[in-house]
């Protein structure tokens, strides 16, 4: 699919701030990348209004220009125009959990066109990861999705490359920053929820409809990615038995203590199950992280126990972790 | 247990063989030498596994082989785990959630701190729980959450899973 010279085209769909974030990186960057990844050029841009596509490079600071003033791209331009015309699409589009939708139709119509996918969309992988895995297999197109969880975090990776040879017996994690921020500061602040929480809201760490977040769904979501992927279940987004944080009580932060304990919002997959739940944490603990950090426990069998902390959102974070995907896709052979 | 021996030789041998022959687990044996009794007899520790019923079957036998049964009590509940509660626990009858723990006859709630901070506020409860092994302990969590779902109380359980 490449062209004479050898250079990857590469498009982006959804030009929010993961999408916006990710192509600063990769023109900031791109002597660096260039030397890990082989010469590419961003052919097109795609969001949900229109698109922008270029033969010789798309004007990425243009772009951001006209996206923030005129809140779309200027052509009329969908992924589907451009799929034969790029050979990996970086797909930042929005997360729907329950559809997968528009990131599920954008990964499929790559991957059936042999063009590699690299996405930040938690919602495709949620609702049709097995069969995406099929159609990558079978057309040899690679799916890579390291920023749909722990954001720059690294976790699907590690587990893949650095510990390949382990069985995952159990990954427990604090898999959203939201729901980590808050809890943390109501230990600290001996404040109720709905007082933090608003607090949050003004730092832009919440959205106006914190239900995502709050109820564990973001969490669930990624608990979901991570059973599939690392520890070959075959999970869907139901099978997570989930509690959400709205209705913890600032006194609970003081009894726990007393034990030695927080309360933290933990994903835990194991062989039986998936939840996520507020849990005792010991403040001795690993897990025990303050603020928008997530992290996460993995237990391996001939690893033991191996600990990862990290920014889990943020648009350069997640810029981080999709840059990771594009250095790996062509160091293990990008068609 | 707590035995008095003769400072003689063989008499250790004297408190362990009843334990043995009525299939008891020793765990643990503590010399206390410097423990002398006016009568001369040496303080010794014994902790022993063994089944509940033959407890007092086992107390005679020591007696009758010359040991002097000083102390004994019984350890039933070996594991336990804090849990959190939050909701209407005490509107929902508190007794009866408890309940649910006791009346198993395998495990009980040891302790509990409860904080109300308001009528009609939500309260927050930590409740110890201990059972007589680790597999009654997780019987006895899943019954306290199933009890807590129907009463729509949060249970906030502990990360890790070795329930000790």
């Amino acid at each position: 699919m490449k062209d004479v010279k050898g250079l990857k085209r590469v498009a982006i769909a959804g030009f929010g701030v993961v999408g916006r974030g990710l192509a600063k990186a990769l023109v900031t960057k791109k002597d660096v990348l260039i030397k890990r990844a082989g010469d590419y050029r961003i052919a097109a841009i795609c969001d949900s209004k229109g698109g922008i596509y270029s033969e010789e490079g798309v004007d990425v600071f243009e772009a951001i220009r006209i996206k923030e003033k005129e809140g779309r791209l200027p052509e009329e331009l969908t992924v589907e125009d451009i799929i034969d015309r790029i050979d990996i699409l970086f797909e930042c589009t929005p997360t729907n959990v329950e559809t997968g939708e528009p990131g599920l139709s954008h990964i499929k119509l790559a991957l059936e066109n042999g063009v590699d996918v690299i996405t930040s969309n938690k919602g495709p992988l949620v609702v049709g990861y097995k069969e995406l895995m099929k159609t990558a297999k079978k057309t040899g197109a690679k799916l890579m999705y390291e920023a749909t969880v722990g954001g720059a975090m690294p976790i699907i990776k590690l587990v893949k490359n650095e510990l390949a040879g382990n069985e995952v017996l159990s990954i427990k994690g604090i898999l959203n920053g939201t729901c980590n921020y808050i809890l943390s500061r109501m230990e600290q602040e001996k404040m109720p929820y709905s007082q933090i929480l608003s607090e949050a809201q003004e730092l832009g760490i919440a959205e106006a409809d914190p239900t995502y977040d709050v109820e564990g769904i973001d969490a669930a979501a990624k608990l979901v990615i991570l059973a599939n992927s690392l520890m070959n279940s075959n999970a869907t987004f139901s099978d997570v038995e989930r509690t959400g944080i709205s209705s913890i009580t600032p006194e609970a932060f003081e009894i726990a203590a007393m034990k030695g304990y927080t309360i933290r919002l933990i994903a835990e997959a194991t062989r039986d199950e998936l939840r996520v739940s507020p849990r005792l944490v010991p403040f001795n603990s690993p897990l025990c992280v303050y603020g928008t950090l997530n992290a996460a426990l993995i237990q391996t069998d001939l690893a033991g126990e191996v600990v990862v902390m990290g920014r889990g959102a943020g648009s350069s974070e997640t810029a981080s972790a999709m840059l990771s995907d594009f250095v790996e896709l062509s160091r293990c052979g990008s068609k | 247990m707590v035995l008095e021996l003769k400072d003689k030789p063989g008499q250790l041998l004297r408190a362990i063989e009843p334990i043995s022959r009525l299939g008891g687990n020793i765990i643990g044996v503590v010399h206390k030498r410097d423990r002398v009794s006016p009568l001369e007899r040496i303080s010794v520790e014994i902790s022993v596994k063994i089944d509940e019923g033959r407890v007092e079957e086992l107390i005679e036998a020591l007696k009758r082989n010359g040991v002097v049964v000083k102390a004994y009590n019984e350890v039933r509940l070996v594991a336990s785990t804090s849990l959190l509660l939050v909701g209407h626990i005490i509107h929902t009858d508190l007794s009866d959630t408890v309940n649910t723990i006791d009346a198993t006859g395998f495990a009980e709630v040891v302790e509990m701190h409860i904080s109300m901070p308001e009528v009609n506020e939500p309260s927050t409860a930590m409740v110890t729980v201990s059972a007589t092994g680790k597999d009654e302990l997780k019987k006895a969590v899943s019954l306290l959450k199933e009890t807590c779902r129907k009463k729509d109380i949060m249970v906030i359980e502990p990360l890790n899973e070795d329930l000790a």
